[in-house]
């Protein structure tokens, strides 16, 4: 990943970050056709409808939520937290992703990110987005609990409890969701204009023209965006490390065994990045393949994420490690059962089904073979999602269901209505995805011009 | 504008296209050795040499940017602060009200919220957007400034604007326009 020669693809003898035989106008015509074309492709139609269908799943959820309470999740006692926090962590932690390729990977000059920086980002807004329904939601009355999330003056005189990680999750999350807009429309910007130039229509013209504020990439304009960008991955770096960081401490501050543990801020962190790199697998396999884009998004790409999806999983994997050793050494018998009850108990089925994901099977992206396998790769990547879903499912149910006191033990089983609501976040962010791979470049156009020589200009003579 | 040439009465400048960055560059450094003043460089792609050539400053967001992420990290501390110990105190356990240490957190990502958004908002004003017409869109080929051509405009305001379609079609320009106000 820290490759200092990455700017001399060619000299490495690796897949070059752009195919051979683009020029600007190519780029420009490749990644603004799909935007501008006024056909809705067949696939793309039969995408959106199965994503419509979910989208109103997760409407009838929440409208059945709010008109009952959230007595229809299975969540009780002693499990009192389960589906909307699994969900919610899950989501938040694909969210991460986005920003590592847009932010940490632009201050390490890691030019094969420009492909893949743009519909990363987009990804990390919609999981945000569906990561928000469920602390909002879980409330059942969401509308009540507006005055403990959020710092206003209200009539009850009260005000939120700062020294909760809740709180603080409420300023993290609700950070990270903003500046990731922001910093993914300050990268549309100078994209929008080019889209406003090659319009068609006059209607289209005077939206995107709109939506690009009037961008004339004068020397002026650049210098400042330039700068602006830098600091923004320079903002976004340190927070999106403080977002997961915060989530643990949800768990972390807390007296529960099995999350009380100093190593879940860094083990979170990485989990989530780990998802997050799956998920963009996910979406750039077939994205690339639908939309003919195999000659921006290369092997090179698909490599490099397989290569930080096995890095930060091993990671993951030396979380899973220590938290064993530390159940073990901490001598504490409430810590020594949590960590047998987890490997042996009710929940031990999902325990082993996660060790087998993240730790046994992403041993097999040493294998270069397998890197280059697209298709095995998709495969795999859909699995590690489901992976980093039954960590969550561990961490928080198992914890909670044999606590303490050995006669309010019981058993957790969600309902339907967890289910569905799930299910439901998938249509939310996969309509969202498709109406962004419609209307929007899904890849940075300018960005990618840099890579080009024709953007190259020699230093003064 | 009162200082428009009275023969040039509705000409904003004059505009030069060029098939890469290098061209625009090299035309960039005679334009400004020849002593023009108000000068203007467009083209697809950053290319940070060009304003240290022709505008020689750099921009003062960073400054604002920190003044912007300080504002931030005070607001989100003052803000628990008043919160906790003035408006509304509950004594939990006997902790301090004013337990600094729980108040990083929401400061620290205040910080970074404030900052984020005056480094986004500050270029954006800064850059006099949005601005949805100017005199360069005037020119039919500028619409390629955002695909795959590079265009420098001297100003009607220069001093030495007489001079400047004739010095433009020598500096290896493959087209020059009048740009209309």
């Amino acid at each position: 990943m820290a490759d200092p020669n990455i700017h001399r693809p060619m000299a490495l003898q690796e897949t070059p970050v752009i195919l051979p035989g683009h020029d600007f106008e190519t780029v420009t015509e490749t990644i603004a056709e799909i935007p501008l074309s006024r056909r809705y492709p067949l696939g793309w139609i039969g995408f959106i409808a199965i994503a419509l269908f979910l989208l109103a799943v997760l409407h009838m959820a929440l409208g059945y939520l709010v008109m009952v309470g959230i007595g229809i999740f299975g969540t009780n006692q002693p499990v009192g937290w389960a589906f909307p926090i699994i969900n919610f962590v899950w989501w938040i932690g694909i969210g991460h992703a986005g920003t590592l390729i847009s932010a940490i990977l632009l201050l390490f000059k890691q030019q094969w990110r420009m492909s893949i920086s743009r519909f990363a980002e987009a990804m990390t807004i919609f999981a945000v987005a569906c990561a928000a329904i469920f602390p909002v939601f879980h409330t059942g009355r969401p509308w009540l609990a507006a005055y403990w999330l959020f710092p206003y003056p209200n009539a009850m005189g009260l005000w939120p409890q700062f020294k909760s990680p809740l709180i603080w999750d409420v300023f993290a999350v609700s950070t990270y969701a903003t500046v990731s807009v922001v910093f993914w429309y300050v990268g549309l910007i100078p994209d929008l204009a080019s889209l406003r130039d090659r319009a068609s229509s006059k209607l289209k013209a005077i939206l995107y023209g709109m939506a690009s504020l009037g961008w004339r990439g004068s020397a002026r304009h650049w210098h400042r965006y330039e700068v602006a960008s830098l600091i923004l991955a320079g903002l976004s770096t340190p927070l999106v490390l403080s977002v997961h960081t915060v989530v643990s401490f949800d768990f972390a501050v807390s007296v529960i065994p099995g999350w009380h543990a100093t190593i879940f801020p860094p083990y979170f962190v990485a989990g989530a990045i780990y998802s997050g790199f799956a998920m963009v697998l996910t979406l750039a396999i077939p994205v690339r393949r639908f939309y003919g884009m195999e000659s921006l998004i290369t092997m090179r790409h698909i490599d490099n994420m397989a290569k930080v999806m096995l890095a930060t999983g091993l990671i993951v994997g030396y979380g899973y490690s220590m938290e064993a050793f530390f159940a073990w050494y901490s001598a504490s018998p409430h810590e020594q059962f949590m960590m047998w009850n987890r490997m042996t108990g009710q929940y031990a089925w999902a325990y082993w089904l996660l060790i087998s994901i993240n730790v046994v099977m992403v041993q097999f992206l040493w294998f270069k073979r397998v890197r280059q396998n697209v298709g095995l790769l998709f495969v795999m990547s859909l699995i590690v999602n489901v992976g980093m879903w039954l960590e969550r499912f561990v961490i928080v149910v198992t914890s909670l269901a044999n606590d303490f006191v050995p006669t309010s033990w019981a058993h957790y089983t969600p309902t339907m209505w967890d289910y569905l609501l799930y299910a439901g976040t998938f249509g939310l962010f996969t309509t969202a995805f498709l109406l962004f791979l419609r209307f929007v470049p899904m890849i940075s156009i300018f960005e990618v011009k840099t890579l080009l020589p024709q953007a190259k200009v020699k230093a003064e003579p | 504008m009162a200082d428009i040439p009275e023969t040039t009465p509705a000409l904003h400048g004059v505009m030069a296209e060029y098939d890469n960055g290098q061209a625009l560059v090299d035309a960039a450094r005679k334009t400004m050795a020849h002593g023009f003043t108000q000068v203007e460089a467009y083209s697809p792609v950053p290319i940070e040499d060009l304003n240290t050539i022709i505008h020689k400053s750099r921009t003062v967001l960073p400054g604002l940017v920190l003044t912007g992420g300080l504002t931030g990290m005070a607001t989100g501390f003052a803000l628990q602060y008043w919160a906790s110990v003035i408006e509304y105190p509950i004594n939990i356990g006997g902790r301090p009200l004013a337990s600094w240490t729980t108040f990083i957190v929401p400061s620290y990502e205040l910080t970074i919220l404030f900052a984020a958004l005056t480094a986004a908002i500050g270029m954006i004003l800064l850059n006099g957007l949005p601005q949805p017409y100017h005199p360069v869109f005037n020119v039919q080929r500028f619409s390629l400034a955002s695909s795959d051509k590079f265009f420098l405009v001297i100003e009607s305001r220069d001093p030495k604007f007489g001079a400047a379609a004739a010095f433009l079609r020598e500096t290896g320009a493959r087209g020059v326009y009048d740009v209309a106000e």
